[in-house]
């Protein structure tokens, strides 16, 4: 193969991210406090130049570079334009956050870019190398961000959990690679995939891989048993750290789910005489949906409800996923941006009401939030009829869709169970809206957030109303992404 | 000559050290990152016996993006550490428990 610059067209989106980030290093070096802004609006003018070269450089066939370490297709292309947009939502709801408490530094801004580079090379990777130093570059980010505020003695013991747990998980991904690495010769998918499909491989080796992968997955999605650090980092986070932890990295985990196991291992499978993923993400999945909707039931602390929120969504990506290929992993793309736009937009909302001093994290910090300011209150509200999945938001068409796809696939009894479940998780989003419409505010204290994050949450909450009324726009850009795979 | 079943061998027994370590361990964070470690280089001893025997060399580079990778995570474990003792004064794992529910 031939080097030269128009070879490196399809990295045009990492290079102009990665410029921009050591550009933006050195730039903050040399501002005053009083100029950090100027970070802050660089930060975003980069996200915003990547979409615009990821937009730019796109072609309409899939592409693989780098001796087939990277990839570049459709699906890549809309999952990247996603969690940059998400990134930029996160972006800004941080700022005024971060200002009132003397946290405004560039770094920030950084690990959030280098984060979103991680995930960019996730979604885009074509092997487990490429996979693997993605997922890095976005957990030791990651890591930093959660004990940003280092004040903090919450957020210190949540970035330590998470840290450990973190690299359990990375530990565990590994030796599944490992295993697979032994049993088919091969580090990229298209190899292992053909390895898989010619039948020659080492069942019990691959099997045992197969395992110590998902569990990886499991750790990194947040899916019941491997769900325990979430709710302590959601909770002992910054609630800026949150919005972007708990948001962009879900679409990257997707990605990771999709890569490994629909390109890789997608070939293990019932009627290959294997024992395969589907019946491992299916207990997931049920035990996911169970314990996050029963546990948030009786949580007061909306970051740690939200937390297991999460795990109950994931459950639906699950269900998504192991739908399998036609409808399933098309509903289980969609649900992934959905959920990480709607959750974006839940914490954002928290950050905005936050004061100097004051974390609004508890369910009564949103009483009365009608009287305080209507318009948030509504936008909450949007965001949570989404996660709940009430008409005409998104969230009930992104559910509709995974269960469409699970009953085609002839798997009625999940769709049920998913559903049932789905109706207990309503009563704490709705608990929530019952405080912000009808209870008495407990304190009148103005809401400080800036204009730019007023806008935002405007935007998050109206993208809900939008995508429930025009929900195609959005499906057929996912249903061409799986096709095209 | 060692065959590779006993190379796996060990490297599923230091895997599996260092994840009841990780679990066992109630006192000392450190031991916890020195499980850590242990953990990785167990996958590397995987690695590089599957690539001696495959004959092929990508098992091996993996092992050095591994290294490179792990002493990363080193430091960023080391310095969470650091400001989780400046604030609480101490790195038992048993009192990491101020979050619950």
């Amino acid at each position: 193969m031939e080097y030269n610059a128009s070879t490196l067209l399809p990295l045009l989106p990492e290079i102009v991210l990665l410029s921009a980030i050591a550009v933006i290093l050195i730039v903050d070096l040399f501002l005053d406090q009083a100029k950090r802004f100027f970070t802050y609006g660089l930060s975003l003018a980069a996200l915003v130049a990547t979409i615009a070269a990821v937009m730019a450089s796109g072609s309409d066939h899939s592409q693989t570079l780098m001796y087939g370490a990277y990839v570049r297709d459709a699906m890549s292309d809309v999952l990247k334009i996603s969690l940059l947009s998400v990134g930029i939502f996160a972006f800004v709801y941080a700022r005024s956050y971060l200002l009132e408490r003397g946290l405004f530094k560039g770094e920030f801004y950084i690990l959030g870019m280098m984060a979103i580079l991680g995930m960019m090379i996730m979604v885009s990777a074509a092997g487990f190398l490429s996979l693997y130093l993605g997922l890095e570059l976005l957990a030791l980010s990651l890591y930093a961000l959660v004990a940003f505020d280092n004040k903090s003695k919450s957020g210190s013991e949540a970035a330590m959990k998470y840290f450990v747990l973190g690299a359990l998980a990375s530990g565990m991904l590994l030796y599944g690679i490992s295993m697979i690495y032994g049993g088919t010769g091969m580090l990229d998918f298209a190899g292992v995939a053909k390895a898989v499909a010619s039948g020659e491989t080492d069942k019990t080796v691959l099997t045992f891989g197969l395992v110590f992968v998902l569990i990886g997955i499991a750790f990194k999605f947040g899916a019941v048993p491997f769900h325990m650090w979430a709710p302590d980092v959601y909770q002992g986070a910054p609630v800026v750290v949150t919005a972007f932890l708990g948001s962009v990295p879900k679409i990257a985990a997707f990605a990771m789910a999709m890569r490994i196991l629909a390109q890789g291992l997608g070939g293990l499978g019932p009627d290959m005489g294997w024992e395969g993923w589907q019946g491992m993400l299916m207990i997931l999945a049920v035990l996911s949906l169970a314990l996050g909707n029963i546990v948030a039931l009786v949580q007061d602390n909306i970051k740690r409800m939200l937390a297991y929120s999460t795990i109950s969504h994931v459950g639906f990506i699950f269900l998504g996923l192991l739908a399998g290929a036609g409808k399933g992993y098309s509903s289980a793309m969609f649900y992934t941006i959905i959920y990480a736009l709607t959750a974006v937009g839940g914490f954002g909302l928290l950050a905005i009401l936050s004061r100097k001093g004051v974390e609004a994290e508890y369910i009564h910090d949103l009483k009365g939030l009608n009287q305080r300011s209507p318009w948030l209150a509504l936008m909450m509200m949007l965001i949570l009829f989404s996660m709940a999945g009430v008409p005409p938001t998104v969230g009930f068409f992104a559910k509709l869709f995974v269960l469409d796809a699970l009953v085609n696939a002839g798997m009625l009894w999940l769709a049920l169970v998913a559903v049932f479940f789905s109706v207990i998780g309503a009563y704490y989003y709705l608990r929530v809206v019952k405080a912000m419409y009808f209870d008495k505010p407990i304190s009148q204290a103005a809401i400080t957030a800036g204009t730019d994050a007023r806008i935002a949450i405007s935007l998050n909450g109206l993208a809900m109303l939008y995508y429930g009324i025009f929900p195609a726009s959005l499906l057929t850009l996912c249903q061409a992404a799986i096709q095209s795979l | 000559m060692i065959s590779l079943s006993e190379y796996l061998i060990l490297g599923a027994l230091l895997f599996v050290i260092s994840v009841a370590g990780i679990f066992i361990n109630r006192k000392n964070l450190i031991v916890l990152l020195m499980c850590i470690e242990l953990m990785l280089l167990a996958v590397n001893i995987n690695f590089v016996a599957f690539s001696h025997f495959l004959g092929d060399v990508t098992g091996q580079v993996f092992v050095f993006f591994i290294l490179t990778v792990a002493a990363a995570e080193a430091a960023i474990g080391l310095a969470i550490l650091i400001v989780l003792f400046r604030n609480r004064r101490t790195i038992d794992v048993d009192d990491l428990d101020t979050m619950k529910g």
